[in-house]
């Protein structure tokens, strides 16, 4: 018999148990036990034991939740059972399921969960790009706090300033963690996110809007909130557009302009939220106050079709972080580098004005 | 139970910049004194506005790890940490004197936050200061025919910054350790650009009072001192500059006893951190010590 059914014995007799359609109580003609399959009444404490091997997999799953994983952490209660589906599923579907792995995402992290015989659960946590990988052909790790040096550099080895930023380099996997682990490491990739995950779901979750946020900075930063004239948002729609977009970060935001004024871009599909602009936004959004207070001109440039074209292409290039993927022959392309250097040759004086305009009245 | 909280500044350039902060955060997790240590950041994640829930401690101590009393002490970590009724009179310090004040925080209502004072300005920093000198001379003995120059901003950013500086050369002062020591600064005499001109020792060891290496210790100083024309090429330590030999430390938030003070702020908050800072200091240690 295993330890997880004394385990449960000895808790049925003293306040009952109930979890996941398992429902055990002692009455005063002995133990009852329920599941969505069957009930039966009357039972001594020999008789359960023996039913409950019957129903092992509701066994082994009290076992889990109540004595394996606890309830010292609602955040990771809640995120482990959120990972195989424990709210949604039925033990012996979700059994089935746990015996072949259970995927989750969680950014650009792939959590599989396995069960073995004995209910516990093993958690294998790797890039979403690499899901369909060996693990043999990723290097392993086991210790949670391995991940802050996965997290700190792209695959290019730049450094990554934004621990949500859509470039997380794959090539790795923790092949079998426990649950208190899992949760540490996918803390450590991103930071906070099973906290508001958590807070968003009890419907707790402190959104801090723009004009809020913006308006308790101090110091050099204090400078953003001259950007903000009036009602208008325009300008935190392009923040948002070119900053919080899923293509550069994994958090859905739900940050707006302010209570009453929703931002026109869209927040995004991410697994967990944002709740205030982030550092990286506000040092962005201090430069750009200082270049958006400035007014705009009339330049004359004389340009071909083919090189305003040319000149939309490269930004499109620059924005979307294309520039390395475009072959160095590919001269189809605008944003190809002998594109782009002929197209400078041709059109910059020797002090790199466009067309040898100026960009100040001398 | 009890975690320790390190709040730092970070950087969305430099990655160098935690580097220090988890590295003192591990060996404190190594020691075992808390339950939880965790890192925040001004500029990384977590921010310092959202690491007090990713605790799960009810008493959470928290130690910037930044070298003096001014705008981030003082303003910035208390309003992030949305520390209830904080006030920097509660503090009643000099601006070298802060050790610790005990709130609640409206994001963890339920957690008792005890709020320390900076690494920076803390006694036992004296300490990792002559560590510091003993790790780049690798001598666990230098002193003798040595120069000390302690390296900080100067008043023109935060006046306290420049007491930090003083206060410590100072103390190493009074342990009659070494020849000579000088308090230097980037921005106001004496100024670091003169060092050989504040020492008749030959050999001058350099320390920046700095959490962690960046810019200042890594671009300014080397050039300004004269140890390289680009300090992309590097420099030797030492490096002959005008006759003296300049052993130059970098950043003494890099050298490992600063676990040490984290440590000693906790405590002196109330934390129960058993024989840490012993068994801290000695595995810090880079030098072997000879037997006595
Ligand atoms: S503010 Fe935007 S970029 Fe920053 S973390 Fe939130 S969603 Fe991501």
């Amino acid at each position: 018999m295993g330890h997880h059914i004394d385990a449960l014995v000895d808790a049925a007799s003293e306040d009952g148990v109930a979890l996941d359609g398992l429902r055990v109580t002692h009455e005063d003609d002995g133990y009852r036990l329920e599941t969505p399959e069957a009930t039966r009444d009357g039972l001594s404490a020999a008789d359960l034991a023996d039913t409950l091997g019957d129903y092992d997999d509701y066994a082994t799953n009290w076992y889990f939740w109540t004595n394996v994983v606890g309830e010292s952490s609602p955040q990771r209660r809640a995120f482990l059972r959120w990972v195989e589906g424990a709210d949604e599923h039925a033990v012996p579907e979700r059994y089935d399921a746990l015996r072949d792995g259970i995927r989750r995402e969680w950014g650009q992290l792939l959590v599989t969960v396995t069960v073995d015989d004995h209910g516990e659960r093993s958690y294998d946590l790797r890039h979403v790009d690499d899901g369909d990988h060996d693990t043999s052909a990723l290097d392993e790790y086991h210790e949670p706090l391995a991940a802050r040096q996965l997290a700190t550099y792209d695959e290019n080895g730049r450094y990554r300033p934004l621990k949500t930023g859509a470039n997380l380099a794959g090539g790795w996997v923790f092949p079998e963690l426990d649950g208190r682990d899992l949760v540490e490491t996918v803390g450590t990739f991103y930071p906070a996110s099973v906290p508001n995950w958590y807070r968003e779901r009890e419907g707790t979750l402190d959104v801090e809007h723009w004009e809020d946020t913006i308006g308790r900075q101090t110091g050099m930063y204090s400078v953003v909130e001259t950007w903000n004239r009036g009602d208008g948002h325009e300008h935190v729609d392009w923040v948002a557009e070119a900053c919080c977009d899923d293509s550069q970060c994994v958090k859905r935001r739900e940050w707006q302009y302010n209570d009453e004024t929703d931002l026109d871009v869209d927040g995004g599909d991410g697994a967990f939220p944002c709740r205030e602009p982030c550092s990286l936004v506000i040092a962005a959004s201090r430069k750009w106050t200082r270049l958006e207070g400035e007014e705009t001109r009339t330049y004359e440039f004389e340009l071909t079709p083919s090189e305003k074209e040319q000149v939309e292409d490269i930004i499109e290039a620059v924005a979307d972080g294309r520039v390395d993927d475009i072959r160095e022959a590919d001269v189809y392309e605008g944003a190809n580098r002998y594109r782009t250097r002929f197209l400078r040759a041709k059109l910059f004086d020797d002090d790199g004005n466009l067309c040898g305009v100026p960009t100040d009245d001398e | 139970m009890q975690a320790l909280v390190i709040v730092a500044h970070g950087s969305h350039l430099n990655p160098d910049s935690s580097t220090p902060t988890y590295d003192h955060a591990d060996t404190i997790r190594e020691v075992g004194a808390f339950d939880e240590v965790r890192t925040g950041f001004w500029k990384e994640e977590p921010s310092i506005r959202e690491v007090l829930r990713t605790v799960e401690a009810d008493e959470v101590y928290v130690v910037p790890l930044f070298i003096s009393e001014g705008y981030f002490t003082e303003q910035v970590i208390p309003r992030e940490l949305r520390l209830d009724g904080w006030d920097v009179a509660d503090w009643d310090s000099d601006g070298l004197s802060a050790s610790h004040v005990t709130l609640t925080a409206s994001d963890v209502p339920e957690k008792t936050v005890h709020y320390c004072g900076p690494v920076g300005t803390h006694e036992a920093m004296t300490d990792v200061i002559v560590r510091r000198a003993e790790t780049v001379t690798r001598d666990p003995n230098v002193g003798d025919g040595f120069g000390l120059a302690v390296v900080g901003h100067g008043t023109e950013r935060n006046e306290n910054s420049a007491k930090a500086i003083e206060y410590h050369a100072d103390r190493i002062r009074q342990m009659d350790r070494f020849d000579e020591v000088q308090a230097l600064y980037m921005d106001e005499d004496p100024e670091v650009d003169d060092v050989t001109d504040y020492f008749e020792s030959e050999d001058v060891v350099v320390v920046p009072l700095f959490v962690a290496d960046g810019f200042h210790t890594q671009e300014d100083i080397p050039e300004d001192m004269g140890l390289t024309d680009d300090y992309r090429t590097g420099y030797d330590v030492p490096t002959v500059v005008d006759g003296h030999r300049i052993w130059y430390a970098g950043a003494v938030g890099t050298e490992g006893l600063m676990a040490d003070v984290v440590l000693e702020r906790a405590a002196d908050a109330g934390a129960d951190i058993g024989d840490a800072l012993t068994v801290v200091r000695e595995r810090t240690r880079k030098t072997p010590q000879e037997a006595n």
